[in-house]
């Protein structure tokens, strides 16, 4: 922007060199190298958790990065905090993008822009003006007169990308833009989006969505295990090369555990729906059956755990347990009869951070500690014992507040919690997210067990080598349906990928 | 995508405390502590001190918010809070003075004093539960009707109530006041409640993570409404106590008393956001507001001087308690 | 259905034919109430409501709650009576009759200050803080009176003067003071920067700061301009009344104050409100006290008028929120 008078039109807008990023002790960014060139549209692809969010974050100031340089028309940059971003001409714009809803769309366009006394007067006129104009210029009808609250997200990121022109950006990106947008939606904003390059200006997509990088994009940018795999103009890979490079990594191997007998069905699902998450969802887990759940985050997997669970039910659909129909409404009803589930964010639905690890594993089982009210302790401290030992999990005390046990041995507690239920279905949520690897091997160990010994699982996963070493039957989800149910030998990486990736949008419009 | 940002740190377990080191950092120590103290300044000021019946005589003035205080006790450890128990326990007095006035035999005019304030629970229940409000501004709208309500139905006069009804304070049991000792009783009883029962444990399982405590089957909902329920029944029972303390209702009984029952709640160690605190803690704090709110008379402080020093004393022990509490969380 | 629609969607329209319909109702039972003399006596009740609201309302809007201003009027009032009592023993000369105006501003705005420098710093709940607070300002107005009421006679003439004497129309100078405040918030709160931040950390506090703004300053701002504004609210009263009373003093105004701002369509979940329906919210809390003794409904009824104000104006929020989902959901869908 200033100093375009030192730069030539080779050297690239941003380039970024050795960016890695740390979180406590898991390194999720790994020796990023990429130059971002001016007028592209770029595409980040990857899987969840690849890293391709966390870089867009280190770009937007969200994240500092632990290691690594930015460069922005070849003069070295730290950006700081988001504020710096935007003084560098650099916007991250979310798939939810973050508003002030009670604030009218014209303001959120400047609103915390520098320049002027606290005291200044605003000006309204020029600002209502100048909003109306953006709006012109990107071809939209929003009255920027009202406000936020209540606009649809595709018109709040409209908003966004107005705020990032307002502010004259050179650097858009879209992290996973299109995910709650209708076809016309996407493809109002490809319009924009191309102009915005034809401009001069940068734009970096993230999309899971292959036929979107095809239509939009000019160079591609594969992230696998926090590492960046290749740089490549879209034209010269293919479809089945993206997907190969995306999945790319050795699998595996899981210790198997003896195929336990499969017996009766003891959780059918039959049209389970509710609007605008996910609709006609039915599979059927039968006892001794561990069941995958596969698909990219958002597709509604956890919608649905959580509508089977009584959390957030269902509106419509049946659901039969051990071969009586039940309508749940309630988790403690779920609990009742028979269902666990070991939710996804322990931190938020999982765990009693403060209090100690015995009261977080007996919380789901006031009766077995407290036959007639009034807990028993000795009963409390033999349970947990029991548990602890049959886990491994590591502590120092079953008095010790939860919060102070390592990730793994939180969710070991947790499922601890759910085993002294006795259930028979048993939901796993990404039971193996944030762990170390050898207490994930410790989890499998534990999985292949509880099927072993008659219990149906149902197990939700984003790690494909996950599904595939320990489930019988791999389902897949894409944008609240189901695509596709895998026996043992149907599913690979690319069967269960091909069916997660959405192909085409008209099945969320109709 | 957004998960691997929010993976909790992975760290091997921490060596666990010593025991009496996790006792010496509670809330309650540094009450008890407060409380010899207070105990020990007031006997250098005033042999009175050493009286215990003096002690008791003096308690029986803050027994009524006492006994509401540990049950707003159990409403802040479970997330909520409650700021009209004290307006509910005038509207209550006001109701069973007028109902016995105009003639209904006091035993039917007290059960619908209770009756009311179990209305008043119900009302805020309802509010906070059921619509979703949020209970600090619910309890402040409720605060204000029900104290107007006692205004309307007891107008500027104080209501008187019979004889043979007044004193409460002055029956004895085994040589201590009814009033301390329906205090110590209700202490007891909620103590093993809170500290010995699935109810008391879900109670702080719900204020510690509610949205975990669902999702452990725990009823929510149902806890918290039968705590806004317990809270308007106790505070019409207090109400009721009051008007047989002081002889006569007047709409302003108990003004002001929701700051003395948070106050002792606070001052306990309970946990403002919820989760932590116990029956203990808010059982000596009202101990230790009676020695200094008494020291103060004893000392011939100007009464105002108490306001100030129950206002700063809120203040200082929500910084206290919250410090405590972050320095033993990691 | 569009009449309350448009209840809904503009609140000052709702509130404004909320007080045409009430005036009109009491104004058939009761002729006179329909006279420029009751005008006059609605308009007296207010002023003092209606510069509390101001303050109440700019930290409403931040989303934190004051519940301490009844107690800094007290304060503020209480110190510049102690002045005019005792100028001429402390200071040797008689201060001039308007010192006590800058006085309880000042003093008002440290004790506002005070609030937000312990919910800013210490991350504490407005809520309790300002209890604790209402209670602490409370017992200093009686220390530093020696819990003694500053009479009449101590009060200087001129400054009672403003809400006896009229500049124009007979209306008294207390009424422009109180409208005055109300267009200088205006104005703050619509065409300032700063003004524009209180909406938005109120609206987003997450987002604020991402955006450059300063959170703490804005807060301490708002706790100190509602400070500062119950100070002036507290000399006013003295002017008002004539006397400064250590225990009456400003006692149950915060109450009164939030009625009115809530039900001014200020929503207690923060970044919603604006000025008018604040003074339109004020004006019916004084329509419906000027009301009550001429439909002899004792005084007494008032307090439980403004909790129930209070609550029926956390529903309508209420209301009005879930149909802002609803409609969010329908966008979605």
């Amino acid at each position: 922007m200033t100093n375009a008078a030192t730069t030539t039109a080779d050297t690239p807008l941003i380039s970024a060199r050795g960016i890695s990023k740390q979180f406590a002790a898991i390194e999720v960014l790994r020796d990023v190298d990429l130059d971002l060139g001016r007028g592209e549209i770029h595409a980040l692809l990857g899987e969840n958790g690849a890293g391709k969010s966390t870089f867009a974050k280190i770009l937007a100031g969200v994240h500092r990065p632990s290691r690594g340089s930015l460069a922005l028309n070849g003069t070295p940059v730290e950006v700081t905090s988001p504020i710096v971003a935007q003084k560098l001409g650099i916007t991250l714009i979310h798939q939810e993008p973050i508003s002030f809803p009670d604030l009218s769309v014209a303001e959120n366009l400047v609103l915390g822009r520098t320049g002027g006394s606290p005291l200044g007067r605003v000006p309204w006129a020029r600002i209502t003006r100048d909003a109306n104009q953006l709006m012109n210029l990107l071809g939209i009808r929003i009255d920027v007169t009202r406000p936020m609250r209540g606009l649809s997200i595709a018109d709040q990121q409209m908003v966004e990308i107005a705020r990032a022109l307002a502010s004259d950006s050179r650097l858009i990106i879209m992290d996973e833009p299109t995910a709650p947008l209708t076809p016309n939606e996407v493809e109002t904003l490809f319009g924009i989006a191309r102009r915005l390059r034809d401009e001069g200006r940068t734009i970096v997509f993230i999309t899971h969505r292959l036929e979107e990088v095809r239509a939009l994009c000019d160079r591609v940018t594969i992230f696998r295990d926090g590492s960046k795999i290749a740089t490549e103009e879209i034209g010269k890979l293919s479809d089945a090369d993206i997907i190969r490079l995306m999945i790319g990594r050795p699998l595996k191997e899981y210790m198997h555990k003896t195929r336990a007998a499969i017996g009766e069905v003891a959780l059918k699902v039959e049209g389970l729906t509710l609007p605008g998450v996910f609709s006609d969802i039915s599979f059927e887990v039968r006892k001794g059956e561990i069941v995958g759940l596969g698909g990219l985050v958002g597709a509604g997997r956890t919608d649905v755990a959580r509508a089977l669970f009584g959390v957030a039910p269902a509106t419509s659909g049946t659901v039969t347990i051990n071969g009586k129909a039940e309508v749940i409404t309630e988790p403690s009803q779920a609990i009742a009869l028979g269902l666990a589930f070991v939710p996804e964010d322990r931190a938020v639905a999982g765990i009693f951070r403060t209090l100690s690890v015995e009261e977080n594993i007996t919380a789901a089982v006031p009766g077995q500690i407290a036959p007639g009210g009034m807990i028993k302790r000795a009963l409390e401290r033999t349970l947990a014992q029991d548990s602890v030992r049959k886990l491994r999990i590591r502590l120092a005390s079953l008095r010790q507040p939860i919060g102070e046990l390592s990730g793994g041995n939180q969710q070991k507690a947790i499922l601890a919690r759910w085993l002294l239920t006795d259930p028979s279905v048993l939901i796993l949520d990404e039971p193996t997210r944030g762990i170390d690897i050898g207490v994930k091997a410790e989890f499998y160990d534990m999985i292949g067990e509880l099927a072993a010994a008659g219990r149906a699982i149902l197990l939700i996963s984003s790690e494909l080598p996950e599904l595939l070493a320990l489930c019988d039957r791999v389902l897949v989800m894409s944008e609240g349906r189901l695509t596709a149910n895998l026996s043992r030998a149907e599913a690979t990486q690319e069967s269960v990928m091909r069916a997660a990736v959405p192909q085409t949008r008209e099945t969320i419009a109709a | 995508m957004s998960a691997i940002e929010t993976q909790p740190a992975v760290q091997d377990a921490a060596p666990a405390r010593p025991r009496w080191q996790v006792l010496l950092v509670r809330p309650e120590t540094m009450t008890f502590v407060l409380l010899v103290l207070g105990i020990f300044a007031g006997g250098l000021l005033s042999p009175f001190f050493l009286d215990i019946n003096y002690i008791l005589k003096s308690f029986t003035l803050y027994a009524e918010f006492a006994i509401v205080a540990l049950v707003l006790t159990m409403v802040i450890i479970g997330g909520e809070i409650d700021l009209s128990p004290a307006a509910n326990m005038a509207l209550s007095a006001c109701i069973f003075a007028w109902l016995q006035q105009a003639g209904v035999p006091i035993p039917v005019a007290v059960l619908i004093g209770l009756a009311s304030g179990l209305v008043m629970g119900t009302i805020n229940g309802l509010m906070v539960i059921g619509l979703q409000l949020p209970s600090i501004i619910v309890t402040i709208g409720t605060l204000t009707l029900y104290r107007g309500l006692a205004q309307i139905i007891a107008g500027d006069k104080s209501i008187r109530v019979p004889e043979w009804f007044i004193g409460v304070d002055r029956i004895m049991v085994a040589g201590i006041p009814l009033p301390v000792v329906i205090f110590i009783a209700l202490a007891i009883g909620l103590g093993v409640v809170l500290g010995g029962t699935i109810f008391g444990r879900q109670i702080y399982q719900i204020g510690t993570n509610e949205v975990a405590a669902r999702h452990a089957g725990i009823r929510s909902a149902r806890i918290k409404f039968g705590l806004f329920l317990l809270v308007g029944i106790v505070a019409s029972i207090a109400g009721i106590m009051t008007a047989s303390r002081l002889g006569s209702v007047r709409y302003d009984l108990g003004l002001g008393g929701e700051l003395q029952m948070v106050l002792m709640a606070m001052l306990g160690g309970t946990y403002i956001f919820g989760g932590r605190g116990t029956i203990l803690g808010t059982f000596l704090a009202a101990w230790l507001l009676v020695i200094v709110s008494t020291g103060m008379i004893v000392a011939n402080v100007l009464p105002a001087v108490q306001l100030v020093v129950l206002g700063s004393l809120l203040i200082v022990s929500i910084i206290a308690t919250n410090f405590i509490y972050s320095r033993t969380q990691r | 259905m569009s009449f309350l629609a448009t209840l809904f969607r503009r609140r000052e329209a709702g509130i404004a034919v909320m007080i045409v319909l009430f005036c009109l109702a009491v104004g058939i039972a009761k002729p006179q109430f329909l006279t420029l003399d009751q005008m006059r006596i609605i308009l007296l009740l207010t002023p003092l409501i209606m510069i509390g609201a101001m303050g109440q309302m700019m930290v409403i809007v931040a989303r934190h709650v004051d519940l301490s201003i009844g107690s800094t009027l007290g304060v503020s009032a209480m110190v510049s009576g102690m002045l005019y009592r005792f100028d001429a023993t402390w200071l040797g000369f008689d201060v001039p009759w308007w010192t006590g105006i800058p006085l309880s501003i000042v003093v008002g705005a440290l004790l506002g200050l005070a609030n937000g420098v312990l919910i800013q710093l210490f991350r504490l709940p407005a809520i309790i803080v300002t209890l604790g607070t209402l209670s602490l300002y409370r017992g200093l107005t009686f220390i530093i009176s020696n819990a003694k009421q500053i009479d009449r006679q101590w009060i200087p003439s001129e400054l009672k003067g403003l809400s006896q004497t009229s500049p124009i129309l007979g209306i008294p100078w207390i009424i422009f003071i109180a409208f005055g405040i109300a267009i200088l918030t205006y104005v703050f709160l619509m065409h300032t920067r700063l003004g524009r931040q209180v909406y938005a950390i109120g609206s987003n506090p997450v987002a604020a700061p991402l955006r450059g703004i300063n959170v703490t300053q804005v807060t301490l701002l708002v706790f100190t301009l509602s400070g500062a504004l119950a100070g002036l609210a507290g000399i006013l009263y003295a002017s008002r009344w004539g006397f400064v009373n250590p225990s009456n003093t400003g006692s149950g105004f915060e109450f009164q104050v939030i009625a009115a701002v809530v039900i001014g369509g200020v929503s207690i979940n923060g970044g919603v409100g604006t000025v008018l329906g604040t003074v339109l919210g004020v004006l019916l809390l004084g329509c419906v006290a000027a009301a009550l003794p001429l439909l002899g409904i004792p005084g007494t009824s008032q307090a439980a008028i403004y909790g129930a104000v209070i609550l029926i104006a956390l529903l309508i929020d209420r209301t009005v929120r879930q149909q802002g989902i609803a409609s969010l959901r329908r966008a979605r869908a």
